[in-house]
């Protein structure tokens, strides 16, 4: 299933209509130690893009050069076809949701509200009037006369996003601003981002080390790793079908399968099914909700293995269990919860499930 | 957790120590303000407002008294004028030079104050290295007298010992200015100049107010600049206490002045304390 945004991505792609943000061969260092190389990437009006990656994977440089704070050692950014890059930070159309939110300690939630308006001069009462709108927007109208010290994390949050999108930027940025909340109040704030973005139909580009906060706000996922982007896709491509074995390790949890193809048949370990792959050795991904257990053969054309339950895990709506197989291979697979599964089963998966990936270059 | 033994041990000396060498001369200052001196040079013991009335009607004390403040308020308003704009820099853009530049900014605090009262001497005088070195490039025939014992050299002296002394307070709170609030100004569209007054300075105020209170009430009871540089027209309120405790022999009346300047000086850092407070908001 293709999303909206997915569509209009490929349609500009192909018939030459202009992405929002293009990123060329962006790179950086710092030192001798090389944060980010060769990063190429558009991003569309109205889209809601995250950059995933690890703690020093680049994430949130890739995301200061984008804002301005930072240069790039080599590449361009354009928006809408014209340089970004070489622009002062404040004269970008871009505005960005920081990390500790950053708001103005001296000044009142309707004053840093405000700040962009008025130092962009506008006339007093479109500067009310907006205002008062982005409050009402992040639901913080009766907190307008509060100092930011005497509200809570989350409200502070919703302050910082007011005093960004009152400014209507052609694009967003927000640097992992939900890491500070704690796991419910994060949960609310990502369904309450995701909605806010397509209400306002502002391009985001959201910075997390979260797979999770990922897939449920992103139209695409950049997977960043060390540096370079491993896979950029829609959250339900990057986890059914991950390009390289580092993604599917990080997005979700998943079996490596390690083995070799010979005469269009894989194999690994005493499990084989027919591929559609050139002979070589071979990398899979099978996702342990894709393995299942079973009382007997169900389909021909499934792969079956006979092993012992070793480990069971409760997940809360899943198990997760631990698998030894006769032939010594391990496997997770997640099934339904139930208590105390022991001894033998009988497990078998669908050769399509088995998804093909490269193995992840070794970057220093 | 500790004995009540331990916590007296621990608290005890410094307090003897306050009461002993603050609090009852403080006293004894206050006492003496209401006393007199006999014309055979001996302290009265008896209660007199007589002091009071002659420090108001004496001109040369209030004169000298506003002079004094007037000095301390141009000392404060250099010290601020240098100080703030070294701090700016040493905080924002000074980088790996910070920590020399800072170092260099304390190595005079170690120089003693008289020594670099004297040094002001041999620059200004009518011999002095300025003088002199006008007079080599033909910028004046004579020396400049009003270079030396004047306000002027009083005021320049001060400023220069005491410049440091604003600087510290105004550069710690700007090094405590959160560097992503910079960053956020900048996001929001407001240029380097827009930063400073919306941002920063109002953030810095607390160490303006401790800087600005720090040279005027030292530059206010200051004694020694006056003394060495000031001359006749530059003489201060402290000058005058100490000949009123010396040679003049009036200490009911020095003690009057002292417990005056002691209740101005009280009244300046409430106030202060007061302001920094309205401006700190963490």
């Amino acid at each position: 299933m293709t999303t909206i945004t997915e569509a209009v991505v490929a349609r500009s792609s192909e018939s030459g209509v202009r992405p929002l943000l293009d990123i060329r061969n962006v790179a950086k260092s710092f030192g001798k130690n090389p944060v980010l190389r060769d990063i190429s990437l558009q991003i569309a009006e109205g889209e809601f893009l995250t950059i995933l990656g690890e703690s020093g994977s680049g994430k949130t440089t890739l995301l200061r050069i984008i804002a301005g704070f930072e240069s790039a050692d080599s590449g361009e950014i354009l928006m809408e076809g014209e340089r970004l890059d070489l622009l002062l930070p404040y004269r970008r159309r871009v505005n960005t949701v920081f990390q500790q939110y950053a708001l103005f300690p001296h000044l009142s939630v309707e004053d840093n509200v405000a700040y962009g308006l008025r130092v962009a001069k506008l006339p007093k009462s479109e500067i009310a009037a907006r205002v008062s709108e982005s409050l009402a927007m992040v639901k913080m109208s009766t907190f307008a006369g509060a100092k930011p010290a005497n509200i809570s994390g989350g409200q502070q949050q919703r302050v910082a996003l007011a005093r960004a999108l009152v400014n209507r930027p052609r694009l967003l940025l927000l640097d992992e601003p939900l890491s500070a909340l704690d796991a419910n109040l994060r949960r609310q704030m990502q369904v309450e981002l995701k909605s806010l973005q397509r209400e306002v139909g502002i391009s985001f580009v959201f910075v997390t080390h979260d797979q999770e906060e990922a897939m449920v706000m992103s139209d695409r996922i950049a997977l960043l790793r060390k540096g370079e982007l491993e896979q950029v896709a829609s959250p339900r491509e990057i986890y059914g079908r991950p390009a390289t074995a580092y993604t599917a390790q990080f997005i979700g949890h998943t079996n490596l399968l390690r083995g070799e193809v010979r005469a269009g048949i894989a194999r690994c370990h005493s499990l084989s099914w027919k591929i559609g792959l050139p002979d070589g050795p071979a990398l899979f991904s099978l996702r342990p909700e894709n393995i299942r257990l079973v009382g007997s053969a169900t389909e021909a054309s499934f792969v079956r293995v006979r092993g012992t339950i070793e480990r069971q895990a409760f997940h809360g709506a899943t198990d997760l269990l631990q698998i030894v197989c006769d032939d010594g291979l391990t496997l997770s697979v997640r099934t339904a919860t139930r208590e105390n599964r022991q001894g033998e089963v009988l497990l078998e998966f669908a050769p399509a499930d088995a998804v093909p990936v490269r193995e992840s270059p070794d970057r220093g | 957790m500790f004995s009540r033994a331990y916590k007296a041990a621990v608290t005890l000396p410094p307090l003897l120590w306050v009461m002993a060498f603050l609090l009852v001369p403080y006293a004894l200052l206050f006492c003496y303000s209401f006393w007199s001196v006999s014309s055979s040079q001996t302290i009265v013991h008896s209660w007199t407002l007589e002091n009071y009335r002659e420090l108001f009607r004496v001109n040369v004390y209030l004169q000298t008294l506003f002079r004094s403040m007037w000095i301390a308020a141009r000392v404060m308003i250099f010290s601020l004028l240098l100080g703030y704009p070294l701090a700016y820099y040493l905080s924002f853009y000074a980088g790996a030079r910070k920590d020399l530049l800072y170092q260099l900014v304390i190595i005079p605090l170690w120089v003693s104050y008289l020594v670099r009262a004297y040094a002001w001497k041999t620059i200004l005088g009518s011999d002095g290295v300025l003088n002199t070195l006008l007079q080599y490039v033909h910028l004046t025939k004579h020396p400049l007298e009003f270079l030396l014992y004047s306000p002027f050299a009083v005021v320049l002296t001060l400023t220069h010992i005491y410049t440091p002394f604003a600087f510290l307070p105004i550069y710690a709170s700007l090094e405590h200015i959160p560097r992503n609030l910079v960053e956020a100004s900048h996001d929001l569209g407001a240029s380097p100049p827009q930063t400073f007054w919306r941002v920063i300075f109002p953030l810095s105020i607390p160490g303006v107010l401790a800087g600005a209170t720090f040279a005027f009430v030292l530059s206010f009871g200051d004694f020694l600049a006056p003394l060495l540089l000031g001359g006749p027209s530059g003489i201060m309120i402290s000058n005058i206490v100490v000949s009123l405790f010396g040679a003049a022999y009036n200490w009911p009346l020095g003690a009057a002045i002292s417990f005056c300047m002691l209740l101005l000086v009280l009244a300046l850092l409430l106030l202060s304390e007061k302001l920094e407070k309205r401006w700190s908001f963490r």
